[in-house]
């Protein structure tokens, strides 16, 4: 093979290799982790094991199982480890009684040994411990992000860093303490008994949501969206829906996850500002993300447990249905956010009700609402809808300060940029831009 | 087997008059009772008001309590719990007892 033919399969072979790490990573550090009881050990085990697999696949073929060969070979080292470390003998200890060692692991790199790792159902179970793990309530909010994108993502910390916009050393720590509480508080790695199940599964469900929010809608930045993090929710919610399929709020967020996701070629010029939702080119839709989500949010639906996820894909699927923006089904989206205020009454979802509100019933009204909102003095989305109403109330001068004040508020640049704009629109021509569209969503 | 203390805060300030703090205390009480029938009690004190405390340091004496706020220990018990979950199962049971709520903080023993 000429050398120009070989240097291409190994391009090939370490995007192969990368696109494995991306998908395993989790499961690997799951199964790890159960053997040996430590996260920190199961990360490096494994980490070292893609090491491994870089430098051999590209010379010997990527294996049939590249999983069940990660898994292996991580726990090969990491028992190689353990046995060097003899300052840890505790941990050496509890290795030896593990029985999955006990069938006679040799200290090779090779996957030559032990029982049958492909077991799915087995992975899955571990899979789900550690996203409980990762997510317990005992943690920082921020923590259960990062540490969810890190052990389960595979994400490295400065990768989880940059995302968040803080420094490498910042999220180091954060991810530290958290491993840190995990071990020395005894947060168990299982999943939760099903009296815990509900409370606790939606905290993962809002962790996923929180990770894909900062991907859809970046807080800080110069860029709107972080698409690899929308990524990393999207398939984190896959992950989750297939281990626990009968949780209609897990299938519930994937829909609205897909549904919103869809609408991301449209969200943006070529410059990288923000398109409105009624401005958008509603041909620029991911026709096929559209159809899973509807799929998906209409086999939750059946179960009739609704819950806040189900209700917001299903006011999303609301707005895929409509070709052109002034087809829009204002009425049945007003219906849904009245049953999402019942079931979370949070000034976000009144102020969300507002703009439906306004679409049915005029701007007066959603004013009124939107001006007695309290604890949203800081959120940007509240002026753009401010903004929005005054102008269409005929209230170009306090509309153009309200679109400076909600500037001043938000968090990325295009954003900033756009909301200026509107401003000084309003105030150069003294009218109103012609548009007539719902504010604050793209 | 873990270890956890469940260490009790309130607020500075005369306790609740007796027709309130009575039943609160029979609560614990048999919380207690059933913490020793499963195994999990170790200890449990009660402390006199954090205006009491003297606070030694480097050989210099100071008039208590350490930690300056509106909110001091008040109180704890020690407990055996196999993992976190467990002791906070026994911790909101005693969050939900107390009356006013009571902040408690459950933090591992070495």
């Amino acid at each position: 093979m000429p050398a120009e033919a070989i240097d291409r399969a190994g391009r090939r072979d370490t995007a192969a290799i990368e696109r494995i790490f991306r998908a395993e990573y989790g499961r690997a550090v799951a199964v790890l982790t159960r053997h040996f009881g430590d996260l920190d050990i199961a990360e490096e085990a494994v980490q070292e094991a893609f090491v491994v697999a870089v430098r051999r696949w590209p010379e010997q073929g990527i294996p049939p199982s590249p999983a069940g060969w990660i898994i292996m070979t991580a726990r090969n080292r990491a028992i190689d480890r353990l046995r060097r470390e003899s300052a840890r003998p505790g941990m050496e200890a509890a290795a030896s009684e593990s029985p999955v060692i006990a069938g006679g692991a040799s200290g090779s790199d090779g996957p030559d040994l032990g029982p049958d790792v492909s077991d799915v159902t087995e992975w899955g179970d571990d899979m789900l411990r550690l996203i409980f793990t990762c997510c317990h309530p005992a943690l920082a909010p921020a923590a259960r992000v990062a540490l969810t994108l890190r052990l389960l993502g595979g994400l490295s910390t400065g990768e989880i860093a940059r995302a968040f916009l803080t420094t490498e050393a910042t999220m180091g720590q954060r991810i530290s303490r958290a491993k840190g509480k995990i071990r020395d508080a005894g947060i168990p790695y299982r999943v939760p008994r099903d009296a815990d199940l509900p409370v606790r599964l939606g905290g993962v469900l809002a962790v996923l949501y929180l990770i894909f929010n900062e991907g859809y809608a970046a807080s800080g930045g110069d860029n709107l969206m972080r698409p690899e993090l929308t990524a990393e929710a999207i398939r984190l919610a896959r992950t989750l829906v297939q281990l626990m399929p009968d949780e209609p709020e897990a299938r519930g967020l994937l829909a609205l996850m897909l549904l919103i996701e869809a609408r991301r070629p449209a969200r943006t010029t070529p410059a990288g500002d923000p398109v409105l939702l009624s401005d958008q080119d509603r041909s620029l839709w991911d026709r096929a993300m559209i159809g899973e989500g509807q799929s998906l949010l209409r086999a939750c639906l059946r179960r009739n447990r609704p819950g806040p996820y189900q209700i917001q894909a299903a006011i999303n699927a609301v707005h895929a249905d409509a070709s052109r923006a002034d087809a829009t089904d204002w009425r049945q989206i007003l219906i849904l956010y009245d049953h999402l205020a019942a079931l979370t009454p949070t000034p976000i979802v009144a102020l969300h009700r507002a703009v439906a509100l306004a679409e049915v019933h005029g701007p007066a009204p959603a004013l009124e609402i939107v001006d007695a909102l309290t604890g949203l003095d800081q959120h940007h989305v509240r002026q753009v809808v401010r903004a929005d109403l005054l102008r269409r109330s005929g209230r170009p001068a306090e509309a153009a300060d309200a679109y400076d004040l909600a500037a001043d508020q938000a968090g990325n640049d295009p954003e900033q940029r756009f909301l200026r704009a509107r401003a000084d629109a309003l105030r150069g021509t003294g009218e109103s831009p012609d548009r007539d569209r719902p504010p604050g969503r793209t | 087997m873990r270890q956890y203390l469940l260490s009790v805060y309130q607020p500075d300030g005369d306790p609740p008059p007796p027709e309130i703090l009575d039943p609160i205390m029979a609560e614990l009480g048999k919380l207690n009772e059933e913490m020793k029938a499963a195994g999990a009690w170790v200890f449990a004190v009660g402390l006199h008001p954090a205006s009491t405390a003297t606070v030694l340091r480097d050989q210099v004496m100071t008039d208590g309590p350490f930690a300056e706020g509106k909110e001091h220990l008040g109180g704890f018990t020690l407990i055996n719990a196999p993992d976190l979950d467990a002791a906070l199962d026994w911790g909101s049971r005693m969050s939900a007892i107390l009356r006013p709520p009571l902040a408690i903080e459950v933090r591992p023993v070495v």
